[in-house]
């Protein structure tokens, strides 16, 4: 009881981890304490990347050692910590860029195939920004139809993944001053698949071995993942899917139904879910299920692809990453069907122990005792039919150990940039206007970016909600996706309601405009939302000129995957000050921390940091936040200008 | 919006929208499809529906497609629990509401067509004036262009009593505001009150009693849409550049007077999307985040002895209240008021008796700023309904004085006495008339006041250009006819040096950049010979002004070297229009209509359009409603010239420019002249006759086409050849 209630603060999973202790279930939580994170690993002081090796470089304990002790602490090829640190810091940007991208271009596949008609079952959702995106491609629309359309949009985008010179379309987003500053520095990427290869080839034994120019290259690889891929992904499944806009949705293992056929859908990329959420309530499904003796089919989502979901059709949320396993712990899971990215081997070893099926239907992601079934976009119907009809076959071997735990809450999502712009004016006065007047007069502080993961060896979802109270209580309109979104969902801070926690400033806010002062921006690849978001404020001017002048902050108090690491460089080389948690992947080298934790911030205005404790963290973005507010001079309050006839005519034209 | 104020302005949109659908049904029941409505005399169709939407609503039937679209706008109630965002979708519910209170006022009209006045005055039994026909939204909304007035206040419902009233009136007067009536509460009305505290309404004093329901509301806000389209040139359905522009340029606001109704709610909404705060006297949920208004959204539970000063700060204006010492009240808004016969206390001039107004120049040691002498009897010595001679004489000192000055001067006498309520003064020079109303004088009001506020306004506005002003006031018969003698010569001076100048002798021009913050790329350039095409401004005036005021909207402009003599183009003319105009416009030339013609702005008295076959041109002026000979009336005309742009075949002028030297002369001047309104041909009839017998075709009056001939070019041109006009004999105009 006590050792569950010490790994998260969300009551579901604490009973669920003591049913899992009852049950002598081992999950994540457990494993994390049998297995102890390798000291080396965890500070990137170890090189594996030949046969030489590996040769682990790390500091001697206490962390003191002479210069002599230092010249020989290096890699038999005579890499350096400096060397190795960076080395391993690219090369998980390098993974998290690849995850995000090939994400996007499964999606970019999925919507050529529907602008071609190949794939039934699916249509183009969203024609307005189909079109905003044909203008801004420069794509003929005249009097042609939306699919003709996409398939040029479709083709163009697909390109950008192979691209080899030039650089990415999407760049062009960014505030000029940012562009600028990235081609001075020589990192605005040429292609998505480039710099991710270029990654590899640069980290191979022998290559380049000069931090700085690693890093370098990290920024340029994450550049492509959060300005490319990541943003590829997100643009085209607003069209193919639907562009987010607010929905009350229900998010905690309490959504399960023991009267129900229950099937999870867990992982990242949408097609899949979105197949699934239609056929789960197709008639002849939902009959089926009753010949089964279950009075329906109750689908609930995990993890990103569960925030897509949401977002799109109130599909209601099972848990974040850490819960997945906990979700089978309940008894009551027919299915857990997957894709990619995040998804626990552990889930069919957790599975044996009771009758849930695991079904993976990526071909790149099958596990081992796992059931494989391929889920293909060209026949979309058909082989979700299928899956969904495998978990309510499995509904009557579902054994006596059920428990769902009650605990549900209620949560406001769909905050996408395109819903903010209008939720700001409505339909005749849309626009960012009223944020950055309310940060402008102070109302808001500032708006903090709260992503990531879960992480065992942190409390579960604890960081993450402690930083953000602390961040709302001061003033910091706070803009979430991911797994994080979802653990501050749980704890109740995306309902309205929840002003109450914000300060004086951002309640009122809130009460305006009817939000909650925690935003839900979607699932991981939806960060490029926050960026694009980033821009609009630039754009809509008082705030500075580059997305470095305003004061925002980031961060990933729980993060775990490499993919965190890239979504963290990209922020950091868009400008925005980024705090990490849990631990970090170079404090191996000093040199190659301090460049990113402090010489950074003179190159690209952000930079990143390190700290594990939430409420900490949170100041160190606030001091950001108010360092930020300093150099816009709007740390204090400003007189009212009262408008006389002149002033007036010295407006710019209406 | 706090949810509260959401859920009731969303609620009350459902209630309007549901109401305008009935009775839209039943208009159709009995009317048909077909049947023609609108609001009477204007362009613009039902306004905020053409600005926001684009649509234009002609037909009863059209209303269809305006209800189908407030309810695709329409959002659902807002959950009491969990709500979604709402402020957004309490914004369109405004929005839907001033559609949908536009169909219920259009159907009012059709059902009962003289439920308002349809003038700018109330009668003896109805003072509802309903919707500003175009001639008014012109005539009113140059003062918001040039300033006179920042705004409007849009005043719901009724104060506690009549004098609580008439207090927020007399101070939204004082602060130049215009006041905008509708709606009702406890069964009383604002405008009623007003009424019953003696107060005159109307839009002559800027208290406007629009209707008696809440509906009337979208007069205002038609108003204030009109606006933008009139004077900033923004084509309709371009809601958004609509919306910022009144946020920017047109400082109204609303006063909830009374319990705040979901009705009220839903227009309170509907005004924020133009940027209109609302300032309440009940203790309503406030909305103090600012974005969509400049400042606060919603101020809440405001005394009345501080609402016009809290509404003024919130919305974000300076307006100075000249505190004069005199017994009445006094501002630009008392102007229009008048002062019935009946109502009189001291009549002088207006044919009963000799009156004159006399500005002069004198040494300093002959003038004592700040003296007022009366000499003869006073108001005090004469009983009610009296008549006097009267001479006023103000006598200027200074070393920045020159005679040129004089003039203009002496024409501010006539808006100034009129500022001060309960007076009203008509004319100027040996022809002036004024009346003062038994109100006034029971407050004490006698003539030394009127020297005391003639001292201070013109210090106030032209303390540049003197240093010291004295006042006497004469009412003895031999003494004004003295002064009458002596004034008359000047005048004959002045009138012979205005008129003696000519643009080829002048150097230096003048700029009038006043209408920019209507039509922001608009520059007027005033020559001797081209007046301003407001009518407001000549050369005279605009010198003036720039010596008042250096830095302000007229400037002088050194013409440079002459780039073209006919065409009227000059170095210094286009270096300066440039720059004005922020970068827009490179060059115009001031004498032609084919030719790169002059910006028009929004504000133009007329415009004039090339007629082809005619091979002329023909005139209209904006109080002629009907069709004309080029295929459009006067307001699709300035809407197609206005806004800042160079349009050749067209170019909006003044009135007055018609018969000046100048007038198109690049393009053959006055003798291309083949059309205009019978009513503006009568109006300039005398300079007309004069500048015909100097071109030498005496009878061209009489050869120039108007609406009794015809309103196409195939109706006129016979007419013309029959009377032979020139411009048929002419150049081809088109080349």
């Amino acid at each position: 009881m006590a050792k569950a209630k010490g790994r998260s603060i969300d009551i579901a999973t604490i009973k669920m981890l003591e049913k899992a202790e009852k049950e002598k279930v081992y999950t994540a939580f457990d494993r994390a304490e049998v297995i102890q994170p390798c000291p080396v690993g965890m500070v990137g002081s170890c090189c594996k990347h030949c046969s030489m090796g590996p040769c682990r470089v790390s500091l001697p304990a206490g962390g003191m050692e002479t210069p002599e002790e230092r010249r020989f602490r290096i890699g038999v090829c005579g890499a350096t910590a400096e060397t190795i640190a960076a080395r391993n810091f690219a090369r998980m940007i390098a993974a998290g860029a690849a995850a995000h991208s090939d994400h996007g271009r499964r999606v970019a596949e999925a919507f050529l195939a529907v602008a071609k008609s190949e794939a039934a079952g699916y249509e183009i959702k969203d024609e307005q920004k189909l079109l905003q995106l044909a203008l801004e491609l420069g794509i003929d629309i005249g009097e042609r139809t939306n699919q003709e359309i996409a398939v040029d949009v479709g083709e163009i985008l697909m390109k950008e993944f192979g691209r080899q010179e030039g650089e990415l379309l999407f760049l062009k987003r960014a505030p000029l001053k940012r562009q600028e500053l990235w081609r001075k520095l020589g990192v605005a990427p040429r292609g998505i698949d480039r710099e991710v290869v270029e990654i590899m080839h640069r980290t191979h034994m022998g290559t380049d071995q000069d931090y700085q120019d690693l890093i370098k290259q990290g920024s340029r690889t994450a550049l492509s993942d959060g300005w490319g891929g990541s943003m590829i992904a997100t643009d085209l499944q607003d069209v193919l899917f639907g562009t987010p806009a607010p929905v009350l949705g229900q998010i905690n293992l309490g959504v399960l139904k023991e009267d129900e056929v229950n099937l999870i859908v867990h992982g990242h990329e949408p097609q899949l879910a979105e197949m699934l959420a239609v056929v789960s309530q197709d008639p002849e499904m939902i009959e089926y299920a009753k010949s089964k003796g279950a009075k329906g089919i109750n689908l609930a989502g995990m993890c990103c692809t569960a925030n897509e979901v949401l977002m799109r059709h109130g599909v209601p949320i099972a848990g974040n990453f850490l819960q997945q396993e906990l979700a089978i712990v309940t008894g009551a899971l027919e299915a857990i069907v997957v894709d990619v990215q995040c998804i626990m081997q552990g889930l069919a070893d957790v599975a044996q122990c009771y009758h849930t099926k695991v079904i993976t239907t990526d071909p790149r992601a099958k596990i081992e005792g796992a059931t494989h079934m391929d889920f293909d976009d060209l026949n979309a119907v058909e082989t979700a039919k299928a899956i969904v009809k495998a978990a309510i076959d499995n509904f009557p071997n579902r054994g006596k150990n059920i428990h769902i735990p009650t605990e549900k809450a209620d949560l406001i999502a769909g905050f996408s940039h395109e819903t903010i712009n209008y939720l700001l004016g409505g339909l005749y006065r849309a626009s960012y206007r009223p944020l950055n007047d309310n940060i402008i007069n102070g109302r808001i502080r500032g708006v903090a970016g709260v992503v990531g993961c879960n992480n065992p060896r942190v409390k579960h979802d604890d960081v993450h909600v402690a930083m953000v109270k602390e961040l709302i209580k001061h003033d910091v309109l706070v803009i979430q996706t991911g797994c994080s979104a979802m653990a501050c969902a749980k704890a109740g801070l995306m309902v309205p309601e929840a002003a109450q926690y914000a300060g004086e400033g951002l309640a009122s806010v809130c009460e305006t405009v009817g939000i909650p002062p925690v935003l839900h921006m979607g699932a991981c690849v939806d960060n490029s939302r926050i960026l694009i978001a980033a821009t609009a404020m630039v754009k809509d001017g008082g705030l500075g000129d580059d997305i470095s002048d305003l004061p925002v902050a980031g961060a990933a108090p729980e993060w775990m995957s490499e993919k965190a690491i890239s979504i963290g460089q990209y922020f950091v080389a868009s400008g925005v000050f980024t705090v990490f948690g849990v631990n970090w992947p170079t404090l191996g080298s000093k040199e190659v921390t301090d460049f990113l934790f402090k010489d950074f911030e003179e190159a690209y205005g952000g930079k990143w940091a390190f700290e594990p404790d939430p409420i900490r963290a949170a100041h160190l973005m606030i001091e950001h936040i108010d360092k930020k507010r300093k150099a816009l001079g709007i740390d204090k309050a400003r007189e009212r200008v009262l408008y006389d006839m002149e002033m007036r005519r010295e407006l710019a034209g209406a | 919006m706090s949810k509260i104020i959401a859920s009731a302005a969303i609620r009350g949109a459902h209630k309007i929208i549901t109401r305008a659908e009935k009775e839209w049904q039943a208009a159709m029941e009995k009317w048909g499809a077909n049947e023609p409505v609108g609001f009477p005399g204007t362009a613009y169709y039902l306004p905020i529906i053409y600005g926001i939407t684009g649509l234009k609503v002609e037909k009863l039937g059209d209303m269809e497609t305006v209800l189908a679209k407030c309810k695709s706008i329409l959002p659902p109630p807002v959950r009491e629990e969990h709500p979604l965002p709402y402020l957004a979708p309490a914004l369109d519910a405004g929005m839907a509401t001033f559609f949908a209170e536009e169909l219920i006022e259009a159907i009012g009209y059709l059902a009962q067509p003289d439920f308002y006045t349809k003038q700018e005055d109330v009668t003896e039994d109805n003072i509802w004036l309903g919707a500003a026909d175009d001639v008014i939204l012109r005539k009113r909304g140059i003062e918001f262009v040039d300033g006179t007035a920042p705004g409007f206040a849009a005043v719901l419902g009724a104060a506690p009593n009549p004098g609580i009233a008439a207090k927020i009136a007399q101070e939204l007067q004082q602060r130049n505001l215009y006041v905008f009536m509708a709606g009702e509460y406890n069964g009383k009305r604002f405008a009623e009150q007003l009424v019953e505290a003696g107060v005159q309404i109307g839009w002559g004093t800027r208290l406007v009693s629009f209707g008696p329901d809440t509906s009337a509301t979208v007069f205002a806000m038609g108003f204030a849409t009109r606006a933008a389209m009139s004077f900033g040139g923004v084509e309709a359905g371009d809601f958004r550049k609509i919306l910022i522009y009144n946020k920017d340029r047109v400082f109204a606001f609303a006063l909830p007077l009374g319990y705040v109704t979901d009705e009220w709610y839903a227009n309170a909404a509907g005004a924020i999307n133009w940027g209109f705060p609302v300032i309440a006297d009940t203790p309503i949920p406030e909305v103090l985040p600012t974005g969509i208004c400049t400042y606060e959204h919603v101020v809440s539970n405001v005394a009345h002895d501080k609402i016009v000063a809290r509404a003024v700060e919130v919305r974000g204006l300076k307006t100075t209240v000249t505190e004069m010492p005199i017994p009445v009240a006094f501002g630009p808004a008392f102007e229009g008021e008048r002062v019935r016969k009946e109502d009189v206390y001291l009549e002088c001039g207006g044919g009963k008796s000799l009156m004159v107004e006399w500005v002069t120049t004198k040494d300093m040691d002959e003038v004592e700023d700040g003296k007022v002498e009366v000499v003869g009897p006073d108001i005090s010595d004469v009983t009610e309904g009296a008549t006097l001679p009267l001479a006023i004489v103000v006598e200027f000192a200074g070393r920045q004085m020159q005679a040129d000055n004089e003039p203009i001067l002496e024409r501010q006498i006539h808006h100034l006495l009129n500022y001060a309520q309960g007076v009203m003064h008509i004319g100027q020079r040996d022809i002036a008339w004024l009346r003062i109303g038994k109100a006034a004088a029971e407050k004490g009001f006698k003539l030394n006041h009127i020297g005391i506020l003639l001292h201070a306004k013109m210090h106030q506005d032209f303390g540049q250009i003197f240093d010291k002003v004295q006042v006497k006031l004469y009412t003895e018969a031999d003494k004004v006819e003295e002064i009458a003698q002596k004034a008359r010569a000047v005048y004959k001076e002045r009138d012979a040096r205005i008129s003696g100048m000519s643009d080829e002798e002048t150097d230096t021009y003048y700029s009038c950049t006043l209408c920019q913050s209507f039509a922001p790329t608009h520059v007027c350039v005033i020559s001797p010979e081209r007046t301003g095409l407001c009518g407001s401004y000549n050369w005279m005036d605009c010198k003036a002004a720039s010596e008042i005021n250096p830095t302000g909207p007229n400037q002088p402009v050194e013409k440079g070297a002459t780039v073209d003599e006919k065409l009227g183009q000059w170095q210094g003319v286009n270096a300066f229009i440039n720059k004005a105009s922020r970068g827009n416009i490179d060059h115009y030339n001031l004498y032609s209509i084919m030719h790169d013609p002059p910006t028009t702005c929004g504000c133009c008295e007329c415009v004039a359009a090339v007629l082809p076959q005619c091979n002329g041109i023909m005139i209209v002026n904006r109080g002629y409603k009907e069709d004309t000979p080029c295929g459009m009336k006067f307001t699709t005309l300035a809407r197609t010239v206005g806004g800042g742009v160079s349009t050749p075949g067209f170019v909006g002028h003044s009135k007055y420019s018609i018969c000046q030297r100048k007038f198109i002369s690049a393009d053959g001047g006055i003798k291309r002249v083949v059309w205009m309104p019978k009513m503006l041909k009568e109006e300039i009839a005398d300079r007309l006759k004069a500048r015909a017998e100097e071109v030498g075709i005496s009878d061209l009056p009489d050869m120039i086409a108007d609406e009794t001939i015809g309103v196409t070019e195939e109706e006129i041109l016979p007419f013309l050849q029959k009377k032979g006009h020139p411009a048929l004999s002419m150049d081809p105009i088109l080349e």
